[in-house]
């Protein structure tokens, strides 16, 4: 009960506090809308919201599952080998350092009307580099008796893979997975904003800003917030499924 | 059998350096060493000697430069599944509980056991340990020297020919480190198996082991045997009888000379 309540409380202090705020200073919609501003947009725009918070959140899962599968797999060669290692890190932070931003326009017009793919694409190319990061160290690390209790038993390499190295990976890679959500997110708006005729919250983001609805701009934030929130907590989920053996007892 | 093949674990003039002709760095030298049916021998000598490559030798991670290394009249190139290894390090699994730590080697090694008997067999052992009641716990929740007992249990469950320790009760403190004296005496009456002990320690080589052997300085070699004979339970007194304690004297003068040939 305790851990449902503390966090609405906090919620519902910051909410009060965001209406107090421009309650006081007396700004103007187009300044800073209100909480109270909010439920308007919500409510004139509420298919638009469902429809488009499913279109953002499937390209984002499905964005980010890629990156999960690539980001796993590159993970892998370069943790196994060490000459993979060496060739493939300068060129994954290269790529990891090239503001998405940039890369938005040109995915756009290498694929032009495919915005499901384009979308997908960003949401995918921004999210990947954590995992593959992750996995490399949480593989190459790996302390070699590990290896070796496994290894004078006749253990073949996959085998000590699945036993051994892939669990011990595991807490590592839900740590990089949450922040691989948060990215994916960035990524599908940036995409959903940028592209003409688009659809999903940035494109109606988009469309508050076109047609100077600036409640509609806050609410489209409120709703982003919490299809992060609740994708997170998903991963959370997991986490505790599959690596939960890693979270020490407070005791 | 051959004669030369009547220890169980035969090392006969082992050669091997690491790294590649130019800057090799030689670590074993001609060494030979054999181990009978049930015995235990203990590996001392100056640290960086080569001992741990020795242990790897045995076990079939490596295979030495020249020479040869044969278990049960069989010559060793490759990992086999009749060798329990124990490390410094217990290397306990975080995600699986005790009793499924203890049974893992039994899922890659073929075993006639069914998954209860398995499962007995690991208690059993578990039990010997005085680990009873810990099995179904994380080893997160238990104390370095426990840990040390369940690795023990897990090097022991497929019935191993031959166990290696590398220096298993390092780590611990003196007082837990003479508990697992005790049970590692248990466990050879109860557990029959030969083994190799690498230790730094003389009091435990001298308690636990029947032969010492010193070896020399890199590239190492044997430099000198000491054969000791045990009560069928020994207690830490006999660590204390001016015999022993001679044998001791005697050791640590050896280990000397080795470290002085080294600065040589």
């Amino acid at each position: 009960m305790r851990q449902y309540l503390i966090p609405t409380f906090a919620m519902i202090i910051f909410l009060l506090f965001w209406e107090a705020l421009v309650w006081v200073n007396d700004w103007p919609n187009y300044k800073m809308a209100s909480p109270s501003d909010l439920w308007p947009a919500f409510w004139r725009f509420r298919e638009l919201f469902l429809s488009y918070g499913w279109e953002t959140l499937w390209r984002t899962v499905v964005g980010l599952l890629i990156a999960i599968v690539i980001g796993v797999f590159l993970g892998m060669i370069m943790g196994f080998s060490k000459v993979m290692r060496e060739g493939l890190y300068p060129l994954l932070v290269g790529f990891n350092a090239i503001p998405k931003a940039t890369v938005v326009p040109i995915v756009a017009l290498m694929f032009v009307g495919q915005h499901d793919l384009n979308t997908i694409l960003i949401a995918f190319m921004i999210s990947f580099f954590p995992i593959a990061v992750s996995v490399s160290i949480g593989l190459s690390t790996l302390e070699p008796e590990y290896r070796d209790i496994l290894r004078s038993l006749g253990a073949s390499k996959i085998t000590i893979f699945w036993k051994i190295a892939l669990p011990k990976t595991l807490p590592e890679f839900f740590g990089a997975l949450k922040v691989a959500v948060t990215l994916a997110f960035i990524g599908t708006n940036l995409m959903e904003i940028v592209s003409p005729h688009g659809r999903g919250l940035g494109a109606l983001f988009d469309s508050g800003k076109t047609n100077s609805d600036y409640p509609l701009m806050f609410a489209v934030l409120i709703a982003l917030a919490v299809l992060g929130i609740a994708l997170y907590y998903v991963v959370v989920f997991l986490e505790r499924i599959f690596a939960g053996w890693a979270e020490r007892s407070a005791d | 059998m051959a004669s030369s093949h009547e220890n169980l674990i035969a090392i006969n003039g082992v050669t091997h350096a690491y790294g590649k002709d130019g800057d090799a760095l030689p670590v074993l030298k001609n060494l030979t060493l054999g181990v009978p049916l049930h015995g235990f021998t203990a590996v001392v000598g100056p640290s960086g000697c080569g001992k741990s490559t020795l242990t790897r030798l045995i076990a079939g991670l490596m295979r030495p430069d020249e020479g040869e290394v044969w278990l049960h009249g069989e010559r060793v190139s490759s990992p086999r599944s009749t060798v329990g290894m124990a490390f410094q390090n217990p290397v306990l699994l975080e995600w699986r509980s005790i009793l499924k730590n203890v049974l893992l080697p039994l899922e890659i090694v073929p075993t006639d056991l069914s998954k209860q008997e398995a499962e007995e067999r690991a208690l059993h052992l578990l039990h010997l340990v005085g680990l009873s009641g810990f099995e179904d716990k994380r080893p997160s929740e238990l104390s370095g020297g426990m840990r040390q007992r369940a690795s023990l249990c897990r090097s022991l469950i497929h019935n191993p020919e031959v166990l290696i320790l590398d220096e298993p009760f390092g780590a611990l403190d003196a007082f837990t480190r003479e508990d697992l004296w005790l049970t590692m005496h248990k466990l050879r009456a109860e557990e029959p198996f030969t083994g190799v002990l690498i230790t730094h320690d003389l009091r435990e080589s001298i308690f636990l082991a029947d032969e010492v052997v010193v070896l020399s300085d890199r590239p190492a070699t044997v430099q000198y045997t000491v054969s000791l004979t045990h009560e069928a339970q020994p207690s830490l007194d006999e660590l204390y009888t001016s015999e022993a304690l001679a044998t001791l004297n005697e050791l640590r003068e050896q280990i000397r000379i080795a470290r002085n040939d080294a600065e040589v």
